[in-house]
């Protein structure tokens, strides 16, 4: 079993999802479109034994370059424990609004916080995803850090970090040195 | 007359009487800062909502704004307990991406790093997990082997921790005769070792009682969770990239994968017993197979981290300046992506790399175990005791550094 | 009986002994200073790298609880945080929340670079220095600081509380 025909039989039955295969040091991976991916996941898990689900992440493809690159894309590195080949999707999601791709929980239940992970860090929407909301940054976070539009120290302070500043203000007066101070001040 | 004398226990009904507990992200069994929102009926759990983020520190944008070379010194602080295996993930999968061909000496030097560093993770997590169970005295006991790995560590690269020991091509320093030597007094000894872990803890019914049984997950639902390392092999899956893409010196080196069979948390401590033994057993090879040689491969790029480069740097730019120079003169980049895993201690780490033909990487990516493993405590936690569920989150081996990123 | 020696004996600076009587003569500060300089209890907090060189400082190696030091699970029964590791926006509030529960009188021991100043961290997720929130007293520099290094920063803590005057009378 080689990713090659795999990558092969995976056109043929969607003929008109698969937009290029390409190779790279060796690893196979097919960009593809996003509406059909829970069942080409499914036809590669059921068909090809692909039943590892390695990786799932985003890429936000703002200044990047390419032939069939839209400006999100979701990437799922499979893996067939048995036969030891592996095959990497590469979804393109259009820009919007709200950027979404189905999600592929109902195949893997693991894909339920990768899920969550691409959707805190980029902002790509999985449709029917059980519990869709941040999960590395507060749920108050504003932007979301991986798009390439996010300065690397932020685009605005977080709100929470804010009120505790605020409340340290508050707290220093019973601190034991600034109390001192204050009772001197007073004197 | 007994047969009347049943009790009544009253059920619960809605969630009324279900009262929620927030464990963490202060707690001292909860390996780090992890947080867990837990509904409970009882002592029962109902509910388990893990909540993690707390160290999230932005690696992977982070990453994105550093050099390949810069980079590396991140990893470290992926995994602290085994910096070293990060440092080799790391650069295969720069290597590879860059095509950069690594000595053979070096390669034996990364196995060896590697197990030396999966060593002392499966100590500190018999540790913790047997002190969060109840066992006291096998923490100190794995500790006092511990350091002396982290001497070797100390005495190898300078740093005990967060080592940066490998860099693009090889690694940075060669082993002395005097690590050599330390090195394998240790394993001589380490045997020995293992078996007063067992003896302390396998005959000990109450680490008995606790583990078998407990969190028993089938080899269908690891997959399906995305587990992987031991906590996957415990159910008798057969996955471990050293044997599926082998990588560094593995190919040339003999060792067995040990399998549990009933996938639960005894059968992962089993588990994890027995690779230490596989890993003694591989650094014995790796002691006396060391091929000769150079330490860095001979088309590597001129990033060799802080010692004499081996382009020449003009006086006046700063070391700095000229390392970030030296990377974007080289004509080694070509636009392409690559996702390349190794096997860390704690499972599969892979890394997903993006390169468009900068000297930094357009997009690092990475699948870390512990995130996936304390995804599944959502549906391990469900229905179990509380004690129980330090017992899995002992069981996973998770560590947060990894998990949040 | 043999003649009486009324005088004092200083035997430290600022204490005398009385001979004969099996007392001593000491200012408060300084007896409760002695007090509290051998018995810092910090709250187990590891936050990151740090906390394992700190689980080593508190193992058989080094040996923490011969200088009194004795981790506590509690932050109410501690009396000195030591934050080791990196300190992320999300997380400060929670670290702010530990300290406010501790009872005076705390001291506060940043444990690492990230905890100092934010270390290779400079993104924005994460708090540029445990001081933009928490009055800190010792910094310990290293990435990780090894074991002897805590130990050297708990030594300086030791000190710094033996020269403070007058810290039990806040509300008197």
């Amino acid at each position: 079993m080689e990713s090659i025909l795999i990558a092969e039989d995976l056109r043929n039955n969607f003929p008109n999802a698969i937009f290029e295969t390409q190779i790279h040091r060796g690893q196979f991976s097919s960009i593809v479109a996003p509406e059909p991916i829970v069942e080409m996941c499914r036809f590669l898990k059921e068909d090809y034994k692909m039943n590892h689900l390695n990786c799932l992440t985003g890429v936000d493809n703002l200044s990047r370059k390419g032939k069939h690159f839209e400006r999100f894309e979701v990437i799922y590195q499979l893996y067939s424990i048995e036969y030891r080949v592996g095959l990497r999707l590469k979804a393109q999601i259009k820009d919007s609004e709200d950027p979404s791709i189905d999600s592929i929980t109902s195949l893997w239940t693991g894909a339920d916080w990768l899920e969550r992970e691409t959707f805190d860090l980029l902002g790509i929407t999985f449709n029917e995803h059980p519990n869709l909301k941040r999960i590395l940054t507060p749920e108050d976070w504003e932007g979301h850090p991986l798009q390439k539009t996010y300065k690397l120290k932020g685009n605005t302070e977080w709100n929470g970090f804010t009120k505790l500043k605020e409340k340290v203000k508050q707290l220093k007066q019973f601190d034991f040195y600034s109390a001192q101070e204050g009772t001197h001040s007073n004197d | 007359m007994t047969e009347s004398a049943t009790i009544n226990v009253p059920v619960a009904q809605g969630n009324e009487d279900k009262y929620k507990l927030k464990m963490g992200p202060q707690h001292p069994a909860t390996h780090g800062v992890l947080r867990v929102d837990l509904e409970l009926d009882g002592e029962t759990i109902t509910d388990c909502d893990p909540k993690v983020g707390y160290l999230h520190r932005g690696f992977e944008k982070l990453a994105e704004h550093r050099t390949y070379a810069q980079n590396l010194v991140l990893t470290d602080r992926l995994d602290y307990m085994a910096a070293m295996a990060n440092n080799v993930g790391y650069c295969e999968a720069v290597e590879k991406l860059l095509d950069i061909q690594v000595s053979n000496r070096a390669r034996f030097l990364r196995v060896m790093v590697c197990e030396m560093a999966r060593l002392a993770s499966h100590l500190l997590w018999l540790a913790t997990h047997a002190l969060d169970i109840g066992a006291m005295t096998v923490f100190l006991y794995a500790f006092r082997e511990r350091e002396t790995l982290m001497e070797i560590f100390a005495e190898l690269c300078g740093s005990r921790l967060t080592n940066t020991y490998t860099c693009l091509g090889g690694v940075r320093q060669d082993v002395t005769h005097e690590i050599m030597r330390k090195l394998d007094n240790f394993i001589n000894e380490f045997p020995a070792c293992i078996e007063e872990y067992e003896t302390l803890i396998d005959t000990n019914r109450i680490w008995l009682k606790r583990t078998i049984g407990v969190a028993p997950v089938s080899a269908e639902m690891g997959l399906d969770l995305c587990l992987t390392g031991a906590s996957l092999r415990g159910s008798g899956v057969d996955y471990d990239i050293r044997k599926h893409v082998p990588y560094a010196a593995y190919d040339q080196i003999d060792f067995e994968v040990p399998l549990g069979e009933t996938g639960d948390t005894y059968a992962r401590y089993r588990c994890r017993m027995e690779e230490m033994r596989q890993s003694n057993y591989i650094l014995r090879q790796c002691i006396e197979k060391m091929p000769p040689g150079a330490i860095v491969g001979e088309d590597a790029p001129d990033l060799v981290m802080p010692t004499t480069p081996r382009k020449k740097v003009t006086a006046d730019t700063s070391a700095r300046q000229g390392l970030i120079k030296l990377i974007e003169d080289r004509d080694v980049y070509m636009e392409g992506d690559i996702y390349v895993a190794t096997e860390v201690p704690k499972g599969e780490l892979g890394f997903y790399f993006i390169s468009d033909c900068k000297g930094k990487p357009y997009r690092m990516h990475i699948r870390s175990p512990s995130f996936i493993h304390i995804g599944a405590l959502e549906t391990l936690g469900k229905g179990v005791m509380v004690a129980d569920l330090i017992a899995i989150i002992g069981t996973l081996d998770v560590v947060l550094g990894e998990c949040d990123r | 009986m043999g003649k009486m020696n009324n005088d004092l004996m200083q035997i430290e600076d600022g204490i005398k002994f009385i001979p004969g009587a099996s007392a001593l003569v000491a200012p408060l500060n300084k007896i409760i200073n002695w007090g509290r300089a051998g018995s810092i209890w910090p709250a187990t907090f590891g936050l990151a790298c740090c906390a394992i060189e700190m689980m080593v400082a508190g193992a058989a190696t080094n040996d923490l609880d011969r200088f009194g030091i004795i981790f506590r699970a509690s932050p109410r029964q501690a009396d000195c945080l030591i934050l080791a590791g990196t300190i992320t926006k999300k997380m400060a509030p929670v670290v702010r929340r530990v300290y406010d529960q501790m009872p005076e009188p705390r001291y506060v021991l940043a444990m690492g670079s990230c905890a100092c100043t934010g270390g290779v961290f400079d993104t924005y997720a994460v708090v540029q220095g445990a001081d933009e929130f928490l009055p800190v007293d010792v910094y310990i520099p290293g990435c990780p600081p090894r074991p002897e290094a805590l130990l050297e920063g708990l030594i300086k803590l030791q000190e710094k509380i033996m020269q403070e005057q007058g810290r039990w009378s806040q509300f008197s």
